[in-house]
């Protein structure tokens, strides 16, 4: 037996906050590939502390809903779910290139396989691509069209930025949007008043996307997240690409 | 029912020996049949002979039928405990599961009942048993949604606190659903619950568990000091009481040292400090950074009584419950905005004691 676990952050106080990450467990589920998949939060329940145990299969796939390398996926998921053995060289990582590690947890008799964060595969690129799709109404969206992505970022760790960065350029090199974005577009006076878009601003149309992570198609990064690190998916992965496809049935 | 259970039994007997809840059965070139509580013991027996004496003990093959479908062992053990299925005889169990077999877990009952011959889960909330109206549910997955939110629309960011919503019920399950269920309105308090009984359960105290803190939880550490543990007992009177959460608090200060404040009597154990302590810990580690300094108060003595309780209204989350005219209730709004109005200076200062002294 083989199981999925997507590990997300979550939240105390706002109860929107797992929705994507349930919602993008559910499109796996519904797949049949993994015998179970499960959801577990640093900060919701079950907590990573605890979600091992709750599996009947050997073999576990853990894949970090989370944006980048760095403090969560190299100290607090490890840590919280027991991989001792785990060490960040394992990964081989330049910050954006992180696979997986095969580790045994010390509390349950299982085989875990923990991959790199979702935010950083190859196809997180696609996504965002998707997210502006999605957004347009577009499919085939790109000419006279400016694409930029917007990340948190820290001082404290490189690689926070990098993710971004990373997508950025393999959309630049894709060619698919034009470069040419005006750096301030005055989208509203008082942020605190708030903004509609799409809108036009001095004869530019600006569309928000909103967080990239509640694209539908970031099951999809889950599922290939997974097979890279050796989990049988069979065709989900492509029937995944196809069904969230904007205006998909 | 039976024929197909009797099928599998003698077929299951010639690949080794089946004992289950007192029916023993086995096989060496024939077959042998043993209920000891019914003093039936046969040995030498024809297929036909073998099938047609578990017929006759229906139950007993059933119910071996049942326990012996491929299940992980905790849901197992879940589930034979929702029929006390350890302390009863197969053909009183039997007759009790024909009316209904409850439990309580948390705040759930589930019942399980015996249909047609198979076991049929239901559950609701404790305080609807009886309700007739309910919102009725097949899919384990729908209890996910429908515990996000307490009777009031509150986010319940801590799935074991009692507040837990009505009105719903899962009346059809399986025992595999039944579990499901469960898990996803109290997760994980199976699994624990098991190893607690298997003597397993990795308990982790509160010193080890904020010692593994980081980032902006690793202040935390700095709280303890030295021998004394009283804030961590002031920690679980606030937090884990059985008013604030249905789990049984099972950590302590550390191996060697008990905390003070009750445990709780849940049903299932709590193994450690969940993040919600830990989050409310990091905010009493700054707080109690503070030093105590002497204030000046003047209240009457209807005044002081009435800040204290006004305090435990909101402790007790009797606030909301407080009726607008009950002038009667110290805690009652126009009772707390009068003494506003009489004590508090323009700067919010109560007495117009200000809360840094000027010297």
């Amino acid at each position: 037996m083989q199981a999925l676990v997507v590990v997300a952050h979550g939240s105390h106080l706002n109860p929107d906050s797992s929705t994507p990450t349930y919602r993008h467990a559910d499109t796996v589920r519904e797949t049949g590939v993994f015998d179970e998949v499960a959801t577990a939060f640093w900060k919701e329940e079950p907590s990573f502390r605890e979600v091992l145990r709750t599996l009947n299969s050997e073999e576990v796939y853990v894949v970090p809903l989370f944006i980048s390398e760095g403090y969560f996926t190299e100290q607090v998921i490890p840590r919280e779910l027991r991989l001792a053995e785990f060490d960040v060289d394992q990964w081989d990582s330049d910050g954006t290139s992180a696979s997986s590690t095969t580790l045994r947890a010390t509390d349950v008799d299982k085989t875990v396989h923990y991959c790199g964060p979702a935010g950083t595969h190859d196809a997180m690129t696609d996504v965002i691509v998707r997210r502006a799709e999605s957004v347009t109404g577009d499919d085939e969206v790109g000419e006279g069209f400016g694409l930029a992505v917007v990340g948190h970022g820290t001082e404290r760790n490189e690689n926070s930025a990098k993710a971004i960065r990373y997508h950025a350029d393999r959309i630049r090199e894709s060619g698919r949007f034009d470069e040419d974005i005006p750096e301030d577009m005055g989208l509203t006076d008082d942020y605190r008043t708030g903004w509609d878009t799409p809108t036009e601003v001095d004869g530019v149309n600006i569309w928000y996307a909103g967080a990239v992570g509640t694209e539908p198609l970031m099951a999809d990064v889950l599922l290939e997240r997974a097979r890279d690190a050796g989990a049988a998916v069979g065709t989900a992965v492509e029937e995944v690409r196809e069904q969230t496809r904007a205006g998909a049935d | 029912m039976t024929a197909p259970a009797v099928a599998r039994l003698s077929s299951a007997v010639r690949e080794e020996p089946v004992a289950c809840d007192g029916l023993h059965a086995e096989y060496d070139d024939n077959y042998q049949f043993s209920i000891p509580d019914a003093d039936i013991e046969e040995s030498g027996l024809s297929e036909d002979e073998f099938e047609t004496l578990a017929a006759d003990h229906e139950p007993y093959v059933t119910n071996w039928a049942y326990w012996n479908e491929d299940r992980a062992d905790a849901d197992d053990a879940f589930l034979r405990w929702l029929e006390a299925a350890d302390e009863t005889t197969v053909p009183e169990r039997y007759e009790s599961l024909r009316a209904g077999m409850s439990r309580s877990w948390g705040e759930l009952r589930i019942e399980v009942r015996l249909d047609d011959g198979a076991r049929r889960y239901e559950i609701r909330h404790s305080d609807d048993v009886g309700e007739d109206g309910l919102e009725p549910h097949d899919e384990p997955l729908d209890a996910r949604s429908l515990v996000t939110y307490d009777d009031d629309g509150r986010y319940r960011p801590l799935k074991t606190a009692p507040s837990l919503p009505h009105g719903w019920v899962f009346a059809d399950q399986t025992g595999r659903e039944c579990v499901e269920t469960v898990e996803y309105i109290y997760p994980a308090t199976v699994a624990n619950w098991y190893l607690e009984r298997q003597g397993e359960l990795d308990i982790d105290h509160w010193e080890p568990t904020i010692g593994r803190q980081s980032g902006i939880y690793g202040v935390v550490q700095t709280w303890n000091r030295g021998d004394s543990h009283e804030h961590v007992n002031w920690v679980a009177e606030a937090c884990c009481d059985d008013s604030q959460c249905v789990k049984r608090r099972e950590w302590q200060y550390d191996e060697e040292t008990d905390l003070d404040v009750p445990g709780g009597d849940g049903e299932f154990p709590c193994r450690e400090p969940c993040s919600l302590v830990i989050a409310a810990a990091r905010k009493w580690t700054r707080l109690e950074g503070e030093q105590e300094q002497a204030y000046e108060f003047t209240l009457t003595p209807s005044e002081k009584e009435q800040v204290e309780e006004i305090i435990d209204a909101v402790a007790d989350g009797r606030a909301d419950e407080i009726r607008e005219a009950d002038t009667s209730d110290p805690a009652n709004r126009y009772r707390a905005r009068y003494l506003r109005a009489k004590r508090f200076d323009e700067d919010g200062n109560l007495s117009g004691t200000a809360t840094e002294s000027s010297e």
